[in-house]
């Protein structure tokens, strides 16, 4: 009953177009700001921080950028973990190079490292379309993976080539090696997902949003109405990419604290992301926050609820996991097919008219 | 999907999740599934049994029972930080993860924790010098002294002379694969063989260029480092080539009786590299067929006894129960805390005498640990499979490896890891 | 003739036998997608099971043994019998048909008419689950597959062919178990082709993936073809599973064996099936002339995973539907 327009006036087209047009989810929006800000870091310990929240958010970014790019642009990648690898080892050779320098500094130019290469193999989207792409971004993936684990230099002619983040601060703060407190860690990741979440929201409902947006429902259509594909799908490709840069420095560094680029940026990763935005809704934010809460918490909650809930053996409960996860995104398919934040959608304009839908 | 269900359920499933306190609590960072849940399903059956074993017959340790809390990483290193997060709030004296990703991870964050990780035969190298690791232990062996080991057999089939000899290096194409290269380097140089290194990308399903290369080639010796399914092709596409079985040596990861089962008899023949003897010919066996198996307390079927990868199971146990008792011994109280598990482990003494009272005489090497030397004494022996008869045995004695070449390399990364992280050197 | 040009055809026959093993998985994808437009991401975990299955048969292992166990309390692991290989094969063969029926009563007859990306996302779904049933049915250790394959490379052609070169050649390699799976491929594709072009509901199947409607509409029954497609894509999901598991052993990994098949996807085209054979030539052979030449002598190896994307990105920005894809016709 809460849940309406009714008694909320616009008084300017400024306020008409706001992300949360009802008061409501503004004050939701607000709450959920002050209680991560402000709640959480006061009481979280290493347990949440460690395998719950910092996972969940690095991952969000990733599914933001991801979801930038093929959600809104409409091109399919699947080299997600290559460019997360490209943030990483240029967030580790930055942080080895220049110790000094905030962290702050070092992820954001890892993306932006990242954002360049992402543009890199992102040419061959001007001529190769649709699922067909996904063969660009997968030599990405395996040839940025080669590479790093190929070439000394990346990973300073450490014998096993795995990396290590050593202790970086910002502002004093420590924020990656062992000694690092959980709210440092969960409030340096909650940062970079409330200023990149913001930006990507921005982004796409201005012309930018717009123009991607026109290439992905039909790139032709979009041309003849002024659209310049070679602008629009390389701005996707390094925006993206600049999200994802940022998602792999904060996961090597900040999560992981050591890395080995096959094992942690393989192939798998790339699929795991773009199950996120699918799962969670191609082309929302909200989405993207859903599907990696789904992926990333759900084997979590089950494997405490039937190994520590039940007692069941381990691995029965690893093959049971996966057997309900799948089931899970197939039930939530036959239910809803355009994901999470369908259903959430869905919720929302039912909620508007309870509790008198007539 | 509502977050605040989950997040209240997952609090939930927490809160009874947690077991009752138990005095000494092993978490066993195993993987049952996934792609190496074929090395890893023996692996952590012997080490939980061993400790049920102890359970059973002796009443635990010194008098204080022992938990074995699993937790299934699937060789993951996010399920792995998962997993040493929520068992580190219970107590856990030692971890021992069987995954060299996620012992990088952990050396780190164990050591800021103040709870030791122990490593046997895997994980990294440099963590011998207990100098700059001060928490990690990998007795008694690791890659580096596996990789002198098996250049110690080729020099004693050739009579101490590998001059002009070619060596090739089969090896899984990340951080542990890559481990054995330089020391394997330095040998090559001290003895003058020619050693060419020749990755397999994971998971290596696919192997025919490696192996039509070595057909080319014509190396003298081949050395593996695989794991997983890598492990049986390699074995098959060697046998497939007609290369001399008896010139191939895998290290002890390479070494496991479901590497060789696939290729059958065609195998027979085939090395590798091992730190602790196999069969089940030991006292030890028994007394976990009695008091584990049969009681129907086994981790696993109870069928992995004897197998290469379950004994060191039973190996990483037993030397932890000594280093639990060491430490009881040292301060005073059977209920120890990790701290205390760190000092047991670096005052570890291990004698002939011992092990033979166990019920495993002659199984690894004796040896001490100090507070300089975490690696042990970095002796191995070599295995070979029968494939006919589908054992494993002993052709060798457990030998030294080359401290020469190996000590200055583990002092060089291990001092570079304290320079990049401004560890001060201990034990003064 | 000189020894590096013997290597070099040695190493291009090898990467034909190669390709025929890549397009066996690919020809899978390919069945599918042509009939029904869904990209099966499951097909690899689909080989995996199917071979799990055809050695759980063959040993009489009990199935679920380890869930029984644990709830009973019991110790069951093995019914004690053994069956021949060929009843086994086409026991799990009729297997993979009650999985196709399952996969279209419970999930396929439920996104008629949603896009490609939701059907994928189905067929994601689906891995998982089969990756967690096959384990918990048959368990996750690594199992011998012996159906009588032969296996080591033929000596005929090896003494036949030494005389050709040098010191240091040996004759051509080529392993017997690649020689099979070239000619049981070449049966398979041949029947298939067959089984398509003169049976009913091979031609129905064929009008299906033409025109969903118009089939409909001339009184094709729908959910009757995707089982029936499904069921082959099973069917060749077994004999990949069999071909690459009698090397390995059936593990986990096999399951990794459809990434190989992405490539020679994306090379040939995703409705072709002898695109899938050329590209699965095409990339084989590249690949490993690749590595031989340029890869392994001057790049450190292990090249060939990323070189068969690189050549797949090429042949696509000369051709961006594929080798033998449909031509793709854009209107506004």
């Amino acid at each position: 009953m809460l849940y309406r327009e009714a008694g909320d006036f616009k008084t300017s087209y400024q306020k008409d177009s706001q992300t949360f047009p009802l008061k409501f989810d503004r004050m939701g929006y607000w709450t959920v700001m002050v209680v991560a800000f402000l709640v959480v870091p006061f009481v979280i310990n290493d347990y949440w921080a460690n395998a719950v929240a910092v996972p969940f958010l690095i991952y969000a970014i990733a599914a933001l950028g991801l979801n930038i790019l093929t959600g809104y642009a409409g091109q399919v990648s699947l080299g997600t973990g290559g460019f997360m690898a490209v943030g990483a080892y240029a967030c580790y050779k930055l942080m080895t190079m220049f110790p000094e320098v905030s962290m702050l500094v070092h992820v954001v130019l890892a993306g932006g490292i990242t954002a360049l290469v992402g543009v890199l193999f992102g040419l061959p989207s001007l001529r190769i379309k649709g699922f067909y792409l996904a063969v660009a971004t997968l030599a990405a993936q395996f040839f940025l993976v080669w590479l790093f684990n190929k070439v000394p230099w990346f990973y300073n002619y450490s014998a096993s080539g795995q990396i290590n983040a050593p202790e970086r601060t910002v502002f004093g703060i420590i924020v990656t090696g062992p000694n690092t407190e959980a709210w440092a860690k969960y409030l340096f990741c909650l940062i970079f997902v409330v200023v990149l979440a913001w930006i990507a929201r921005n982004l796409t409902r201005g012309m930018t949003g717009r123009k991607w947006m026109a290439i992905r429902d039909m790139d032709i259509a979009a041309e003849i109405i002024g659209v310049n594909p070679l602008m629009a799908k390389l701005t996707a490709f390094a925006v993206s990419s600049f999200f994802v840069g940022i998602a792999g420095a904060l996961f090597f560094s900040i999560y992981l604290g050591a890395a080995e680029v096959g094992e942690a940026f393989g192939i798998q990763k790339s699929f795991l992301i773009l199950f996120m935005i699918i799962i969670g809704g191609l082309g929302s934010i909200f989405g993207s926050f859903a599907g990696a809460a789904f992926m990333v918490l759900m084997p979590v909650f089950l494997k405490n609820v039937l190994v520590g809930g039940l007692g069941w053996p381990t691995d029965l409960a690893a093959h049971l996991e996966f057997i309900i996860v799948g089931g899970l995104i197939v039930v939530f398919l036959i239910l809803e097919p355009h994901g999470l934040a369908q259903l959430w959608r869905l919720t929302k304009e039912k909620l508007r008219l309870w509790p008198f839908p007539h | 999907m509502n977050m605040k269900k989950i997040a209240a359920a997952s609090v939930a499933a927490l809160m009874v999740g947690t077991p009752v306190l138990a005095d000494l609590v092993f978490p066993s960072l195993s993987y049952r599934t996934g792609p190496y849940a074929a090395g890893g399903i023996p692996y952590a059956d012997g080490y939980s049994d061993y400790f049920t074993l102890l359970n059973e017959r002796d009443g635990g340790i010194g008098g204080a029972a022992i938990q074995v809390i699993e937790c299934e990483t699937g060789y993951n290193t996010e399920k792995g930080v998962e997993c040493y997060e929520s068992t580190k709030g219970q107590g856990a004296l030692v971890y021992n993860p069987l995954s060299t990703g996620i012992t990088y991870q952990l050396i780190p964050k164990a050591t800021a924790d103040n709870i030791p990780l122990y490593t046997p035969g895997y994980g990294r190298t440099s963590a011998a010098n207990g100098k700059v690791f001060s928490h990690v232990f990998n007795f008694p062996a690791n890659y580096w002294n596996a990789a002198s080991l098996a250049v110690n057999h080729l020099l004693a089939e050739n009579g101490g002379d590998l001059n002009g000899k070619s060596v090739a290096l089969v090896y899984h194409n990340s951080a542990y694969g890559k481990e054995p290269i330089r020391t394997l380097e330095g040998l090559a140089e001290k003895h003058g063989f020619k050693l060419t290194a020749i990755p397999v990308d994971h998971p290596g399903q696919e192997q025919k260029s490696q192996w039509l290369q070595i057909r080319r080639e014509k190396p003298d010796y081949v050395l593996m480092w695989g794991w997983g399914v890598m492990n049986q092709v390699a074995i098959q596409e060697a046998a497939n080539i007609r290369f001399p079985m008896e010139n191939f040596v895998g290290v002890w990861w390479s070494g496991g009786d479901h590497d060789v089962a696939p290729a059958g008899e065609s195998a027979t023949g085939y090395k590798a590299v091992t730190f602790h003897a196999v069969g089940s010919d030991f006292p030890v066996f028994d007394d976990i067929q009695k008091h584990v198996v049969e009681t129907g307390k086994a981790a696993g079927a109870g069928d992995n006894i004897g197998k290469a990868i379950y004994n060191r199971g039973v190996y990483a146990a037993m030397l932890m129960a000594e280093a639990v008792s060491k430490a009881q011994e040292i301060h005073g109280t059977p209920d120890i805390t990790a701290a205390m598990m760190r000092d047991g482990m670096e005052a570890l003494e291990i004698t002939d005498a011992r092990m033979a009272e166990l019920g495993m005489g002659g199984f690894g090497p004796a040896f001490s640990v100090s507070c300089e030397n975490h690696g042990g004494p970095g002796t191995g022996a070599i295995q070979q499979w029968d494939g006919a008869a589908g054992t494993w045995s002993l052709i060798s004695e457990f030998g030294g490896s080359d401290m020469d070449v190996i000590q200055p390399l583990i002092d060089a990364d291990s001092a570079a890891y304290a320079a990049e992280n401004n560890i001060e050197a201990g034990c003064n | 003739m000189p020894d590096q040009l013997l290597f070099a055809i040695e190493v291009t026959m090898n990467g034909l036998m190669a390709g025929v093993l890549y397009a066996l998985v690919a020809l899978g994808f390919v069945l599918i997608f042509k009939a029904s437009g869904i990209f099966n991401y499951a097909q690899g975990v689909m080989a995996l099971f199917a071979a799990m299955t055809l050695v759980g048969i063959q040993n009489g292992q009990v199935p679920f043994a380890h869930l029984i166990n644990a709830v009973f309390g019991t110790e069951v692991h093995h019914f004690g019998w053994h069956v021949p290989a060929i009843l086994a094969i086409l026991l799990t063969a009729c297997v993979m048909v009650l999985f196709a029926w399952i996969v279209e009563r419970y999930v396929l007859k439920h996104l008629v008419g949603q896009p490609d990306i939701i059907l994928f996302m189905a067929t994601i779904g689906l891995a998982y689950f089969m990756e967690g049933f096959g384990d918990l049915m048959w368990g996750a250790d690594i199992k011998k597959l012996d159906v009588g394959l032969p296996q080591g490379g033929s000596f005929w052609l090896e003494e036949n062919t030494a005389w050709l070169g040098g010191e240091g050649f040996y004759g051509f390699f080529i392993d017997k178990l690649d020689m099979v799976a070239t000619v049981v491929a070449a049966i398979l594709v041949a029947s298939l082709v067959a089984f398509s072009q003169y049976t009913k509901q091979g031609r129905a199947m064929r009008a299906v993936a033409d025109d969903h409607q118009a089939a409909l509409s001339v009184g094709v029954s729908l959910r009757f073809i995707w089982v029936l497609v499904w069921s082959l894509a099973g069917f060749v999901a077994l004999v990949a599973g069999i071909m690459w598991g009698a090397k390995s052993g059936v593990q986990f990994s096999l399951s990794l064996i459809a990434l190989k098949a992405l490539p020679v996807l994306m090379l040939g085209g995703f409705t072709s099936i002898p695109g899938a054979i050329v590209g699965g030539l095409i990339i084989g052979v590249g690949e490993k002339l690749f590595e031989f030449l340029i890869g392994a002598p001057f790049l450190g190896g292990a090249t060939e995973n990323w070189f068969a994307y690189m050549l797949a990105l090429l042949f696509l920005v000369f051709r961006p539907q594929g080798l033998f894809g449909e031509k793709i016709i854009e209107r506004v």
